[in-house]
């Protein structure tokens, strides 16, 4: 009778046991379930384009960096209000109406309220955002469509706006400050355009469509112009390839977007994809792509980024963040790139009796 | 007979559940209360303000700058054996001095124990003997932490080391305010003078609870309050937390989903000193992100001037 009550104490006590260890296993399988990162994408094809979306969890809320300005009075603008001024650039934004709220909408609340006028091109209209109705299909292959169709809206509406034309995607990350320095020091009346270089293809090389690219007023015209009289026609679904195939066509130059370092400016992926060694593998498309030598690691961008894409919506308000907000009080930055002539010149008459140098600090 | 012991049994696994269920959510309210707390209980401490300046107006700004001397510790133990040599490779050249302890590995002191307060206060007691004289601040982060040594040296630099300071951002459990180590803590020499005082007699700043272990960071905030030091938590001017437990993306993913109809002001600041949380890519982005990608035509009239470290590219 005595063993048999302590027998039965002995299996009262493991089952708790048991008990226990189970649900704290449990409970940890469904943690670690949910802790499991999402698998960056990496597209092998370098016309691949943003499909569907991957079930990613998309932002709900904007976040605006500028309600408090106080957190600036530090800050000179002045130059870059004047680029503001002197090289205008009008930004469209390739988009579709099932992205206005889950992508375009962080793009709106973050660079693009630094274009001079930007303008959100969609299949179909909504006035509420507002988005351009450019009355094509949605879908992979009706891309160059829309960019002919958007640039041809753009032309036929806001010529005279402008003097430059960006076209990005709604997963672009464009900084339109270094845009402008890049693009001082030329004519928009040349027929030009700049973006992240390809090789293959086109003998002068074309502009990758994710990385953004920018035509001069010259090279607008005539690319609308080429429709009209079909010097180019919609040859193929691959926007960026056709258009660079167009350009090469019209006379228009693609042009070196590199800085004075000679570190590329508009990139086709985010800044860690760039800059960690190895993230890349050496049998991806983009090694055989770009027109001038591939650099990983620090040498890979320029201080003067002008593009990032493949940016989600955290993303964006993050490169905002550490683009017009987070800074290292005091740095005396290693690149110091200067300003083009005719700006400089114009700087020193307006401040005649201010030493340059001395007024703007610290850039 | 069989069907008795399988009753049992269950009744065994029945009780082991619940006492599991019990011992967790205990566990959760002890936490939880621990973090709301109403903010008027905080100490706070801003960067300086223009009548500090106005003090300090006949040093220019290198010998400003060159005044204030930060040596980091860098304190933890990590899976991701890199860690290491990232932290070298990357913000840590901007401290005037570095001392990576790495507490799994034990390549300083060889100490017996895997108690995380012991380790601390002999880290800090080794490094006032060996340092205290040449730094004037003490900076203790964890390997996963990312920290802007310019922006902390301006919200230093018009404070003087040889007040007792702690600082960074302050959690209040019960009575006791203390600076989280995943945030990143800050003394000042004095604060440090103090705590080696009492640590030089071991018998102080010991662990005496016996079922829950205190964390190393609540330890050293009961041995700092014991030597009179009080922490402090620090913020911007608009009231913004400069020393961050979270890494970027995860403190904007947290803002919007509070807010989904919303547009939210931003939660994070310019001067911010810390983010927490970030993998070895993470911290190679953030150098370039911090140190060289800006935008063009934006100039600042700085009072401080920090020069890049020698013989780096990615800063």
């Amino acid at each position: 009778m005595a063993s048999k009550s302590w027998l039965n104490i002995l299996i009262f006590l493991c089952g708790s046991a048991i008990g226990f260890l189970l649900c704290s296993q449990l409970f940890s399988i469904l943690l670690g379930e949910q802790g499991d990162t999402q698998p960056n994408v990496l597209h092998n094809d370098p016309h691949a384009r943003h499909s569907d979306d991957n079930g990613e969890n998309h932002l709900e809320g904007q976040m605006n960096f500028n309600a408090d300005s106080n957190q600036h009075k530090d800050e000179n603008t002045d130059i870059a209000e004047n680029l503001y001024q002197k090289v205008k650039i009008l930004c469209w934004v390739m988009t579709g109406p099932q992205n206005l709220e889950k992508k375009a909408k962080h793009v709106k609340a973050t660079w693009a309220q630094r274009c001079n006028k930007v303008l959100f091109m969609s299949s179909e209209e909504n006035k509420d955002f507002p988005a351009v109705g450019l009355k094509t299909k949605e879908g992979r292959d009706q891309l160059y469509w829309k960019t002919i169709k958007a640039f041809q809206y753009v032309h036929e509406h806001y010529l005279e706006d402008a003097d430059w034309f960006l076209k990005a995607d709604d997963d672009t990350y464009v900084i339109l400050d270094n845009l402008r320095w890049l693009l001082a020091k030329y004519d928009p009346k040349e027929p030009i355009y700049f973006g992240r270089r390809f090789k293959p293809y086109v003998k002068q090389g074309y502009m990758s469509g994710g990385a953004g690219y920018v035509l001069s007023k010259e090279a607008l015209k005539r690319f609308v112009d080429a429709f009209k009289t079909d010097k180019c026609t919609h040859t193929s679904s691959i926007e960026d390839l056709a258009l660079g195939k167009c350009m090469e066509i019209i006379n228009v130059q693609a042009g070196d977007s590199r800085d004075t370092t000679g570190k590329e400016t508009f990139h086709p992926f985010v800044p860690e994809h760039h800059l960690i060694k190895g993230y890349l593998p050496r049998t991806f498309w983009y090694w055989n792509y770009n027109y001038y030598p591939p650099i990983e690691g620090p040498g890979c961008c320029s201080d003067l980024a002008v593009s990032f894409h493949y940016v989600d919506s955290t993303t964006m308000y993050e490169l905002e963040y550490l683009v017009y907000h987070l800074r290292p009080y005091g740095y005396l930055y290693r690149y110091q790139p200067t300003l083009p002539e005719n700006i400089l010149k114009e700087i020193s008459q307006t401040n005649k009796n201010e030493d340059t140098k001395v007024k703007l600090g610290n850039p | 007979m069989v069907s008795a012991s399988g009753t049992s049994f269950f009744k065994g696994m029945l009780l082991g559940s619940i006492s599991w269920v019990l011992i967790t959510m205990f566990g959760q309210i002890h936490i939880r209360h621990g973090g709301q707390t109403p903010d008027h209980e905080h100490h706070h401490l801003r960067p300086p303000n223009r009548n500090d300046f106005l003090n300090t107006s006949e040093m220019t700004p290198m010998e400003l700058s060159k005044g204030i001397r930060v040596f980091c510790i860098i304190f933890g133990e990590s899976e991701d054996e890199s860690y290491w040599v990232v932290l070298k490779e990357t913000w840590t050249k901007h401290c005037d001095k570095t001392e990576l302890y790495d507490t799994k590995n034990d390549n300083l002191f060889n100490i017996e124990s895997n108690d995380k307060w012991v380790q601390m206060r002999t880290t800090y007691k080794y490094v006032f003997e060996k340092y205290g004289n040449n730094y004037n601040w003490f900076f203790l982060a964890l390997p996963t932490t990312f920290a802007v040594i310019e922006n902390l040296k301006y919200l230093l630099f018009t404070r003087n080391a040889s007040q007792p300071f702690y600082l960074g951002h302050t959690v209040i459990s019960g009575d006791l305010e203390y600076v989280t180590v995943e945030g990143g803590i800050v003394l000042s020499r004095e604060s440090m003078k103090r705590l080696n005082r009492l640590l030089h007699n071991s018998e102080n700043c010991t662990d005496q609870s016996v079922i829950w272990r205190l964390s190393e960071d609540k330890q050293l905030a009961i041995c700092l309050k014991y030597a009179g030091v009080h922490a402090e938590n620090a913020e911007d001017y608009e009231g913004r937390d400069v020393f961050n437990t979270k890494p970027i993306a995860q403190l904007i993913e947290e803002a919007l989903s509070n807010n989904p109809q919303q547009v939210v002001a931003s939660c994070l600041s310019d001067m911010a000193i810390t983010f927490n949380g970030l993998t070895p890519q993470k911290m190679e982005v953030m150098m370039y992100g911090l140190y060289r990608l800006r935008a063009f035509g934006h100039y600042f009239n700085d009072t401080l001037v920090f020069l890049p470290p020698v013989g780096s590219e990615n800063d």
